[in-house]
């Protein structure tokens, strides 16, 4: 009676619903594709008519995680009569596209060094209007006018820290090289099973580049396959690959000598029962530093309170507020000395930086051979 | 003869293996669970360290309002996109496996594709999608554009669980009760939906599942405001997560049995006539 | 309910059309109307997913023919199928081998687990099994990193897995950052998703079919292969599919259980996607899984409604 249809053989006529349906997907699809196509004029600053302290609404912020205390941001809000909310992402990757794709509602986001010359060649930031951040001579000479953004026109720097090696004293002794040996050479047979390198192809490839005595921004084929091959011979002494937790692991033993960045380092390190057991070093022949900034998206609904914020926040305490909450470093010249004196410590500490200023690079993007370093990483994992 | 369940009580060994193997499966389901719960009273940052007994992760959940505002935009995200997802989810289903209609098999097609597709692909087409629906509607992101993309996922998620219950069902009940004159939505209402009820929940379980559980998509088609509570603790990775989070899932996982221990109460108080059996009982009569 | 229908050649019966004795016009219409009744039912559904997934899809179907470009984002120029090409390469099908390996693994472990656990819960009185179906999910509802970072810490060195098989006496375990670790990351995870359907199937089942081949004297074993599983043949292969797919696209849990140290489709897609901001690549890597997975469930699902 009923007609049974699990499985029903005729399909009488379905074609006559398909092209018409799909049809009016795929011109809707280019409708909306060519609606992406129409430019963003993203070049001039959209906060011309503001004035030092105005604000034009909310701040909606987007931001890593536990990077600014949340009672810092109410204080701001507070200050001004607005409200502020916080948004956060766990990468630079993840929170570019968002904010490249548009209609993002975002007014001031952080992203890291080379990502800012990305957004700065899409035209994804916008120019800042420094008459509105006074507060931006209060950034010290070492920030200035960095590789990324030259002219320091479209990003003011947020906090830094360094990229190198931690290694548990208490079991591999003092008497070892500070050198990416450690994890590359014959002396990582001694702590095989024992390291963990980053999960992450500029970070790690980056490494072995520096460890290699070239440029970890290389755009040069022969010597990123180099460098794929000295991951892929570090293989096998690893314990893993690991960005989420190589802190945790070292201090919680399965780990003796761990790739990772200065502030998680330090942090770590103070969790512990014996914080001197433990070392973070940029190895002799260099590693990377990493520099996190403030930025404007394009299409910003308040201009004029983002500028306000970016000010605030380079002010000499709130500088040192925002360091001595996430334990990084304070590119604000105004804010060291109000900074905790073991954070300073550590900040200053000659031993950190083996090689020197000169030793460190920041990554830099490398346009179409960005696509080589992520398979140069795959191809060296197997 | 068939006093519990449709399915017969098997004997012997057998039934010893499979009450062995059940509480097998439960150990493995809780041991991360009970491992969890200890270590949210841990002194300690960093969960897999005892640092004695605190209970300083709950006070700071009740005094954290990034932690809590993402709770409760989890929530209503995943409450919203389950009511939803359920509803067209099971239409779907009942659509597929009961009706001929034009275009069945594209759609049948169509409706594997969320759960194929991988999670950041969906995520980059829906930020594309709503990136440019934003620009010529003029509508900001956050509440609607997760749960939207959500139901775009679990609307397939539910109708597989409801079609794996649907399929070779015996559909004659339906038609007697059509027979005896009941209406095409009094057969529904009082035939089919309880035959199919135990697929719909577990249907409605998986859709809340994954929402509460998605990140990927959500991060890129979240906007001011929405940041859910796996996209923050995705964000925690850099500076460690620690068993604050824990804690926020201790508190949920009370909650839930708070939720289950009084719809078994509100049951009990229904006296025992359950909609939900399968088995059409006399006393089930159609009005 | 009828005005908003395109008009038919035959009237259809106002009411109770099932009712009246068939003649061949009224069998038509009664065919008609019960087409329209499915697709009014599929409509809200299937409108949803063309406008909030096949629109969204084909925009990056028509990326995958773009050229990457160095900001994160597509040049609508310069089409070229080379994404395309570069499936080809000997690295992609490595990937591919392993992550469908670890798959199908995973995915019959589940099964092995899971059939039995649903079959048990079936058999449950009505109060019983709604409580057991709860506790399957609630697990589920703390936080997925969480429950990963959980698993680490019972799997690490000196974590309770290895304290247990110590005391037992079968020495240390050391499973965090192997395969063995990942499997069972994702058995975990994914377990409900089989769970489920074989639950919501096998209770179906009209157990008077089991007892007449016991009856006809089938051993248990006879009954099972020959009874009841063909008879749960949608749930199995709805649960795998549940399974197998997400597997396959796995990412997190092989980063942290598994320490990352061999590439997976899902994290090498996850890696075009952001790391090298390929998205041409990304999303041609994806549509060709897709393409394949889909083909692989429909025909595995018509064979499987079939044997029913």
């Amino acid at each position: 009676m009923t007609i049974r249809t699990t499985s029903p053989p005729l399909q009488i006529g379905s074609g006559r619903l398909r092209r018409p349906t799909m049809g009016l997907a795929a011109v809707l699809a280019l409708i909306l594709v060519a609606a992406g196509c129409g430019g963003d004029d993203g070049a001039e600053s959209s906060a011309e008519g503001c004035e030092v302290g105005e604000v034009d609404g909310d701040l909606a912020l987007y931001n890593w995680a536990e990077y600014i205390d949340a009672e810092q941001l109410d204080a701001f809000a507070a200050e001004f009569g607005i409200e502020a909310t916080m948004d956060t992402y766990d990468s630079n990757e993840a929170m570019q596209p968002v904010i490249s794709a548009g209609n993002s509602g975002f007014d001031v986001i952080v992203p890291s060094d080379y990502m800012v010359a990305i957004l700065i060649d899409g035209e994804i930031i916008q120019p800042l209007n420094f008459d509105l951040i006074p507060n931006a001579a209060n950034i010290s000479d070492d920030f200035a006018n960095p590789s990324y953004d030259p002219e320091q026109a479209y990003s003011v720097p947020y906090q830094w820290g360094y990229t190198g090696l931690a290694v548990n004293t208490a079991v591999a002794g003092t008497d070892f090289p500070r050198s990416w040996d450690l994890v590359f050479g014959p002396e990582a047979d001694e702590y095989a099973g024992k390291i963990t390198l980053l999960n992450d192809p500029r970070e790690t490839l980056g490494a072995a580049l520096k460890a290699l005595g070239y440029s970890l921004n290389t755009t040069d084929e022969g010597e990123l396959d180099e460098a794929e091959a000295l991951v892929a011979s570090a293989r096998d002494n690893l314990l893993a690959f690991n960005t989420d937790s190589t802190d945790e692991l070292l201090t919680s033993g399965e780990s003796v000598i761990a790739h990772g960045y200065s502030g998680d380092m330090f942090t770590q390190f103070l969790e512990t029962e014996n914080p001197d057991d433990y070392v973070f070093f940029v190895p002799a022949e260099g590693g990377t530093r990493w520099i996190d900034n403030m930025a404007i998206p394009f299409d910003a609904p308040h201009p004029c309170t983002a500028h306000t914020f970016i000010n605030w926040l380079l002010d000499a305490e709130q500088g040192a507020a925002l360091s001595n909450f996430n334990y990084y470093g304070t590119p604000n010249e105004a804010s060291i000395d109000l900074l905790e004196p073991e954070l300073n410590e550590f900040l200053t500490d000659p031993d950190v930086l083996v090689g020197g200023l000169d030793s460190v690079e920041s990554i830099a993007d490398t346009g179409e051979f960005e696509t080589r370093y992520a398979d140069a990483f795959a191809n060296a994992k197997g | 003869m068939t006093a519990v369940g449709g399915v017969t009580q098997p004997r012997g060994a057998t039934r010893w293996l499979l009450r062995a193997n059940t509480w097998l499966v439960y150990g493995f389901f809780y041991a991360p669970i009970v491992l969890l719960v200890v270590f949210s009273f841990s002194g300690n940052r960093n969960v897999g360290v005892w640092g004695g007994f605190t209970l300083d992760w709950y006070r700071d959940f009740a005094s954290d309002g990034n932690v809590q505002g993402a709770l409760r935009n989890s929530i209503q995200i995943a409450v919203a996109s389950t009511v939803v997802s359920v509803v067209l989810g099971t239409a779907a289903a009942l659509a597929l496996e009961r009706f001929t209609f034009r275009g069945r098999q594209v759609f049948d097609a169509l409706l594997y594709l969320p759960i194929i597709i991988p999670d950041v692909t969906m995520a980059v087409m829906m930020l594309l999608f709503f990136a440019q629906a934003a620009e010529l509607l003029g509508f900001s992101k956050g509440f609607g554009t997760i749960t939207l993309s959500h139901i775009a996922f679990n609307i397939s998620f539910v109708s597989v669980v409801v079609r794996a219950r649907l399929a070779g069902m015996d559909d004659r009940l339906e038609e007697a009760a059509r027979d005896l004159y009941a209406t095409r939505w009094q057969a529904f209402r009082h035939v089919t939906l309880p035959l199919i009820m135990p697929g719909v929940a577990g249907g409605a379980l998986l859709a809340f599942t994954l929402s509460l559980d998605d990140v990927v998509i959500t991060q890129f088609v979240t906007g001011p405001g929405w940041t859910t509570l796996p996209v923050y603790v995705f964000g925690l990775i850099r500076k460690g997560v620690t068993p604050l989070i824990n804690a926020v899932s201790v508190v949920m996982l009370l909650a839930s049995m708070a939720l289950v221990a009084l719809s078994l109460a509100t049951q009990r108080v229904r006296g025992g006539q359950d909609a939900i059996d399968a088995r059409v009982g006399p006393d089930q009569g159609l009005p | 309910m009828t005005g908003t229908l395109p008009p038919v050649d035959v009237a259809p019966p106002e009411v109770e059309e099932d009712a009246a004795p068939a003649t061949p016009e009224f069998e038509a219409a009664s065919l008609r109307q019960e087409r329209r009744r499915g697709l009014l039912m599929a409509l809200p559904a299937y409108g949803y997913l063309v406008l909030f997934f096949a629109l969204p899809l084909l925009i990056v179907v028509v990326y995958s023919f773009a050229t990457r470009n160095r900001f994160g984002g597509t040049d609508l120029s310069g089409w070229n199928i080379d994404s395309y090409r570069r499936l080809g390469e000997p690295l992609v099908r490595d990937i591919l081998f392993r992550s469908v390996a670890l798959a199908v693994i995973t995915t019959v472990i589940c099964l092995v687990v899971a059939y039995p656990f649903a079959y048990y819960m079936a058999t449950r009185s009505e109060a019983v099994r709604n409580l057991m179906l709860v506790f399957v999910m609630i697990p589920f509802w703390t936080n997925f990193l969480v429950r990963n970072f959980a698993w680490r810490v019972i799997l690490g060195t000196d974590g309770p897995l290895s304290q247990v098989t110590e005391a037992v006496g079968i020495g240390e375990t050391r499973l965090l950052f192997t395969q063995t670790a990942v499997v069972l990351g994702l058995v975990y995870g994914f377990l409900p998703f089989m769970v489920l359907p074989l639950y919501a199937d096998i209770e179906r089942i009209d157990g008077r079919l089991l007892e007449a081949s016991r009856d006809l004297y089938a051993t248990g074993a006879q009954s099972f292969r020959h009874v009841l599983l063909p008879l749960s043949m949608p749930g199995v292969i709805a649960g795998s599919i549940l399974v197998f797919i997400p597997s396959l696209g796995a990412y997190v849990t092989p980063e942290i259980l598994g320490g990352a140290k061999t590439t997976l489709l899902g994290g090498y897609i996850v890696t075009q996607f952001l790391t090298a901001r390929n998205w041409p690549f990304g999303a041609s890597l994806s549509f060709v899984l897709m393409a394949v997975m889909l083909t692989a469930t429909i025909v595995y699902f018509r064979k499987g409604g079939r044997t029913l």
